[in-house]
């Protein structure tokens, strides 16, 4: 299932619409490392509020991207992972690293936003 | 014993069927919320685990009843390798692959039972349970 990506900004958001397959996981890093340098973007959001599993593979996918887009110079967001896919993440050992989370979009936006002033400030 | 229900794993795809057919099982027989989730993500991990080692498999879901206890019963199956060192691969954190070597024992966390079997050469099978 294809993940649509869509600019907002100096911003892109990616909605996960259903279960994503390793393919789909693939896909989507390269589709984003891409559009990262396409569209001069400094942030990321990654919407995974539909998915209700995300297993050691799908979370090694995700700790990849952010990863890979830092190297491209943006900052990276999930958001949405429901609290029961949390629970089970946490069961299973897993973290995100150093790959930022927020609640949802709103949160995510502000989260990016936050990130954004702060390397204002420093002169970044 | 109640009816089974078999789910061929050879490619990556099958790991999401697999997933999602034990998910509908379990949530046929009575599981709810957190402990659905928990029992697809143990299904992702072993069947990633056939997909990754032995290239073909399959998951076999099948209801149990004990005394009016009732719960799942998840085999996964295959005629791979075989895993040579088992209380090496149930360790966290090792893979002999470039995987998060989380599968395995992942899987057994997530569960209330969890048996594995593997002869080098022959295969593995891994028996997990979850009660409700």
């Amino acid at each position: 299932m294809h993940v649509p990506v869509l600019k907002q900004g100096h911003y892109l958001i990616a909605s996960v619409q259903s279960a994503l397959s390793d393919a789909d996981l693939l896909q989507l890093r390269d589709v984003l490392t891409d559009r990262v340098g396409k569209f001069r973007s400094r942030g990321v959001i990654i919407d995974v509020t539909v998915l209700d599993v995300i297993d050691s593979f799908a979370t090694r996918m995700l700790r990849a991207v952010g990863h890979m887009l830092k190297l491209r110079g943006a900052e990276t967001v999930i958001v949405g992972i429901q609290p029961d896919v949390a629970f089970a993440m946490v069961q299973l050992g897993l973290t995100l690293e150093s790959v930022g989370t927020a609640l949802d979009l709103e949160e995510g936006l502000a989260y990016l936003d936050g990130l954004a002033r702060r390397n204002l400030k420093h002169g970044q | 014993m109640a009816s089974e229900t078999r789910v061929p794993v050879s490619s990556a795809v099958d790991i999401v069927t697999a997933r999602q057919k034990g998910r509908d099982l379990a949530m046929d027989l009575g599981f709810t919320g957190t402990d659905l989730t928990l029992v697809s993500t143990a299904i992702s991990e072993v069947a990633r685990n056939i997909v990754d080692h032995a290239k073909r498999g399959e998951i076999i879901f099948t209801a149990m009843n004990n005394g009016g206890r009732q719960g799942i019963t998840i085999v996964a199956r295959d005629e791979g390798p075989g895993i040579p060192d088992l209380a090496r691969a149930m360790e966290y954190g090792y893979s002999t692959r470039k995987g998060l070597g989380v599968g395995l024992p992942g899987a057994r966390w997530l569960m209330d039972e969890f048996e594995i079997d593997s002869i080098v050469g022959h295969g593995t099978t891994v028996t997990m349970k979850k009660w409700l």
